[in-house]
């Protein structure tokens, strides 16, 4: 368990640190939600399952589909104009 | 290097070429060319110079000043330029230099001074522990015959802590209502988006769902399954992890994803701005009515008058289950419609 734990730790910095180092906007916010993840699976360790669904449900989803949309808002996403042209 | 003039007739040139064998009659002679030669370049540059002197001299002095002028003009706006450009260039550069350093600093000492912290914390699951004293000894051996709730987390913030809930509630639904301020689509009387705003949302409504099958099958497969999971974290808040936070954030949840694949003209039959209203404003002012008063009796809660039942139950619990849902349908209410604000602005 302790080795768990030493992983997804460093996992969590790890992601922290390429949140704020990625150029690409979209990446961003993917490893934002791995972070999520992650540190939802550590409420869990820490026996507090209440924050683990809330971190899991607001953290992972909602949060990341408001980042979603003001990205695609402010034209943000790479490929975003193919798709438009196409129709 | 040019030599001079008179170069040839110098004693040094004489000497040299005594040195190298001319004789003095070769001197004379060079010399009576040397004359002779300069005169007529004497000559010619003179008339030549005469000429165009004459003709330069006026144009000269006009132009002059000209140039003068002009260089001197050239040489303020160039300084002006020079003058303008220089925070641009320098001081914005001087700027972010100054500001790279000084947030380098700023995370370091923050850092530093949050190890220092951590590094004073006691050891984590230790019994010594500062905060293992007789609140937490009261909570958790009184806690199920004070509440009636297993789910311990359940019966602190719903029922010790109601209060402190009812203000989170209340700050979720601000939220929403600052959000709806800053990003909803105004309404002409008629309550159609008036001219500009629609042209400026039209560009948007092409994120409307175009009919994708996958995404539709995958959401008439998995929306239910998503409902049914957040309404029954709901009610069985109190007798195991999750409660009307988690719970009504995967209802939003679940409701997004359908909004995603059926578009909003399929949602507004549920969920439209009159019935949004009326589904957030009663679930707030129940739950104020009901724990409102704690605010005026120092949180100390009175009897609700409702049964406790037996523990494990799920209706046990007296007010906790109702205060539960309540808190499900104001959260997955304000997830629903943040993202329809952020979307095309309003529901």
């Amino acid at each position: 368990m302790e080795i768990l734990e030493m992983i997804l730790l460093s996992f969590l910095v790890v992601c922290a640190v390429s949140v704020a180092l990625s150029k690409n906007l979209l990446t961003s916010i993917v490893i934002f939600m791995a972070y999520s993840v992650i540190m939802s699976i550590i409420w869990m360790i820490l026996e507090s399952p209440d924050l683990a669904i809330t971190e899991a449900a607001v953290g992972a989803g909602v949060t990341s589909v408001l980042f979603y949309i003001t990205l695609k808002k402010i034209h943000a996403m790479k490929g975003e104009e193919d798709d438009e042209a196409e129709e | 290097m040019k030599p001079r003039s008179d170069y040839e007739l110098s004693l040094w040139r004489r000497l040299v070429r005594f040195v190298d064998g001319e004789t003095l009659a070769d001197v004379e002679r060079r010399a009576e060319e040397n004359r002779v030669s300069d005169a007529l370049s004497q000559k010619k540059v003179d008339v030549e110079a005469e000429t165009l002197f004459e003709q330069q001299e006026k144009e000269d002095r006009d132009d002059r000043k000209r140039r003068l002028e002009m260089e001197h003009q050239k040489e303020a706006e160039e300084l002006l330029e020079k003058y303008k450009n220089w925070p641009k260039e320098h001081g914005v550069k001087i700027f972010g230099r100054l500001y790279a350093i000084m947030a380098v600093l700023l995370c370091a000492v923050i850092i530093t001074t949050l190890l220092v912290t951590v590094s004073y914390l006691p050891e984590y699951g230790s019994p010594d522990n500062p905060n293992n004293n007789e609140v937490v000894e009261k909570y958790n051996k009184e806690g199920l015959q004070d509440t009636g709730a297993v789910n311990n987390v359940a019966g602190m913030i719903l029922d010790y802590r109601a209060f402190d809930t009812l203000g989170e509630s209340h700050v979720l639904f601000v939220a929403a209502v600052c959000v709806m301020i800053l990003l909803r689509l105004e309404l002409t009387k008629d309550g159609k988006p008036t001219d500009t705003k629609r042209a400026e949302e039209e560009n948007d409504r092409l994120y409307e769902p175009k009919n994708d099958k996958i995404l539709q099958l995958s959401a008439k497969i998995l929306v239910p399954v998503i409902i049914m999971y957040g309404i029954y974290v709901v009610l069985n808040g109190h007798l195991s992890p999750g409660g009307g936070f988690s719970g009504g954030a995967i209802i939003g949840a679940g409701l997004i994803l359908y909004v995603n694949a059926f578009g909003f003209e399929k949602a507004k039959r549920i969920m439209n701005r009159k019935n949004y209203a009326v589904i957030s404003v009663v679930p707030l002012l129940f739950y104020a009515l009901a724990k409102g008063y704690s605010f005026f009796t120092g949180a100390n809660h009175l009897e609700s008058g409702i049964p406790k039942g037996t523990p494990g139950n799920i209706l046990s619990a007296g007010l906790i289950l109702p205060l539960n849902i309540c808190v499900g349908i104001v959260v997955a209410c304000t997830m629903y419609h943040f993202y329809t604000l952020f979307r095309k602005g309003g529901m």
